[in-house]
């Protein structure tokens, strides 16, 4: 057990797998010599070489095509995306053959995709979004958002070991930011398994990703300044989601706030809402609060990306609403 | 100016001796051309019977390309086949019961009832299935050569697609990834000169598309594909040099698309003398005319080997209609796979 990085995590996971499997190989953009743009892969290319660890020509149908034929041949490719908003060029790919190989013609595709994202840093309408929603929505994806260090170095290994095309949602502002102590040994996380980040009675916060740790700020504030006791619970994978922990939560607080940093319409705390809604109807004393970005393109200027992103303020806020209801 | 080279027509039994054939292999060519044309000839029946759902396609005036390159993979080879190249699926073995089976969505076609038509493949045989959207398989054909470079085995990928697909951009990322990394890929473009309705001069401006090839870092070649024997040439030329480390070639073969699009569509955009010329260079009738001027092939031969095939057509739409329709009740299954599933010869 040692302390890293939800990067290092990230990263050591990865490099355990490739070191036990050699079938598990990594292909992306400057992934090679330079390490990836965020360093993930750094001296992957040293101690695997150039054939384990491919630098690929800026072209993402190719990259994640390429993986799935060389998945149908044996292999356990892990593709890069340089940020999770590029994967855009390789939707075609992951949504027309990638998902319903399985399904169709009886051949699994186990890939992993792996997509930087999230925003925070100014990096503007293509370089911060949370595009797990669309994938969510395709049948034969997994979608897969960790939030710490361990479940990052957890879910990478789970994703390799999936038999499906995984998309592994980093995100970008947790890469250094967050730290812990993770195992040093080979471990994997089931998908579909919510980890409460926090226990509470009033109110529950349903989220994933970065905004776990929004949430747990907002938490605090509200404990220290109302007494309001919430409860968090980290999805960790919203392809299978845990729907049991959602209805079990939901049962002790009555009330739920549903948080995600992805834009309003369409993303995916609608489908939790949803199934609150059909399946705990009678267990709700308030409406089902969602709070997420709205339906802009992330903005750049740093003002404009503040009131885009939720804030510990905009949860605090929700939480206080929803408890008074 | 064209670039690409311009393939030679093979003269003589000893030149195909040359290049790997012997005359019962040149029989073996003409039957699965043979079982090729019947299996759409006696689907579109069927069709029209009202016994296949959905829409059908037909290769007529592909056999000779189709079959060609098939014959030249290897075993271990593996391709990612389209909708005009029935004779691949033929070829390695697919069985034609079970096509009739796919087409008409029971439980023992290659897809069992989940795609229709000649979207399937037996990956037991070494090839992937195809989806509608050319040409997306040609990226995963160079990613199956990857795993071969990877694991440095002197196995070939061979991907499939059309003149109407080269317009898109999986075509040309995968091209340019396989030329840069000198993956064991071959490229087969059968240009069969109409995307649905539109003419080869309203998809692409260049002379050929063999002459891409250059712009991709490696060679091209443009072909006959009413040859059967000079298409099997450089299908082999190009698959052994890829499997020798020398990289991918791009084989433009050149067809004419004989039927509409779709059995639906009666081609009437496609001018009535273009159809005259290309019938005067029916890929089953030239083989055979070949094979009477070169191999001695008779009459009791033709006729054994046409008996052979209406026997095997009849009794595998026989069976095929003695397939179970798929039940309701699975439609949920296998849309992800189990660890279980990763069992087969390709993941091990």
């Amino acid at each position: 057990m040692a302390e890293k990085t939800y990067l290092q995590a990230i990263s050591d996971g990865l490099r355990q797998e490739m070191r036990r499997d050699k079938r598990v190989f990594v292909i992306g953009e400057d992934v090679g010599v330079y390490g990836g743009a965020f360093k993930v892969t750094q001296g992957f290319q040293e101690e695997f070489g150039p054939w384990r660890v491919i630098d690929a020509p800026l072209a993402e149908t190719a990259i994640v095509g390429g993986c799935t034929g060389a998945a149908i041949m044996g292999m356990r490719p892990v593709a890069e995306m340089q940020f999770a908003d590029f994967v855009s060029c390789a939707w075609d790919h992951l949504v027309t053959v990638a998902a319903k190989q399985r399904y169709r013609a009886g051949t699994p595709v186990p890939i992993v995709v792996r997509c930087p994202s999230g925003g925070g840093f100014s990096g503007g309408p293509f370089h911060s979004q949370n595009p797990e929603s669309s994938f969510a929505h395709i049948p034969g994806l997994k979608v897969v958002c960790p939030a710490t260090p361990e479940d990052a170095k957890g879910l990478i290994v789970s994703a390799i070991e999936d038999p499906n095309p995984v998309l592994y949602f980093e995100h970008k502002h947790l890469y250094r930011r967050i730290k812990a102590d993770v195992p040093d040994e080979r471990y994997t996380i089931p998908f579909g398994d919510a980890r409460i980040h926090r226990e509470g009675d009033d109110v529950t916060v349903v989220t994933w990703g970065a905004m776990v740790y929004t949430a747990a700020e907002a938490a605090d504030k509200v404990a220290e300044e109302d007494g309001i006791s919430t409860e968090i619970v980290d999805l960790r994978t919203i392809v299978p989601w845990d729907k049991a922990a959602v209805l079990a939560s939901v049962e002790k607080t009555s009330k739920v706030i549903v948080l995600h940093e992805d834009t309003h319409t369409g993303g995916f705390g609608g489908e939790i809402a949803a199934t609150i809604a059909e399946e705990a109807f009678e267990q709700l004393d308030a409406p089902v609060k969602r709070i997420t970005a709205p339906d802009t393109p992330v903005p750049f200027a740093p003002t404009l990306e503040k009131a885009f992103l939720p804030q510990a303020d905009d949860v605090v806020a929700g939480l206080r609403e929803v408890a008074a209801y | 100016m064209a670039i690409a080279r311009e393939a030679e027509p093979v003269g003589s039994l000893h030149e195909i001796r040359e290049a790997g054939l012997d005359r019962e292999d040149l029989l073996a060519i003409y039957r699965n051309m043979l079982i090729t044309r019947g299996i759409e000839e006696r689907g579109h029946i069927l069709y029209k019977q009202g016994k296949i759902p959905g829409s059908f396609y037909t290769g007529r005036g592909n056999e000779a390309s189709s079959v060609g390159v098939a014959t030249a993979m290897g075993q271990e080879d593996v391709g990612t086949p389209l909708h005009r190249d029935m004779g691949v699926h033929v070829t390695r073995g697919v069985e034609p019961w079970r096509i009739f089976a796919q087409y008409m969505g029971r439980e023992d076609g290659p897809t069992r009832g989940r795609d229709g038509n000649v979207h399937m493949a037996d990956s037991r045989l070494g090839l992937l299935a195809m989806v509608s959207h050319l040409p997306a398989m040609l990226p995963v054909a160079v990613g199956c050569a990857l795993a071969f470079r990877i694991r440095e085995e002197k196995r070939v990928a061979v991907a499939w697609f059309g003149e109407g697909a080269s317009a898109r951009g999986d075509a040309h990322e995968g091209m340019n990834l396989a030329g840069v990394r000198r993956l064991p890929v071959v490229f087969i473009c059968d240009n069969n000169h109409w995307a649905y309705s539109t003419p080869t001069h309203l998809e692409y401006a260049c002379e050929t598309l063999a002459d891409r090839a250059q712009a991709y870092g490696f060679e091209g070649v443009v072909v006959d594909g009413t040859d059967v024997l000079a298409v099997y040439r450089e299908a082999k030329r190009a698959i052994e040099k890829a499997r020798e480390g020398g990289g991918p070639t791009l084989i433009e073969s050149m067809t004419l698309r004989m039927e509409g699009h779709a059995v639906h569509d009666d081609a009437f955009y496609v001018p009535k003398e273009m159809f005259e010329e290309w019938a005067k260079r029916d890929p089953l009738e030239r083989f055979r005319t070949w094979l009477r001027e070169n191999a001695e092939f008779t009459d009791s031969e033709e006729e054994e080997i046409r008996g052979e095939v209406k026997k095997l057509l009849n009794d595998a739409i026989k069976r095929a209609e003695e397939s179970p329709v798929p039940d309701g009740s699975t439609l949920l299954d296998g849309v992800f796979a189990t660890p279980e599933d990763l069992d087969t010869p390709h993941h091990k």
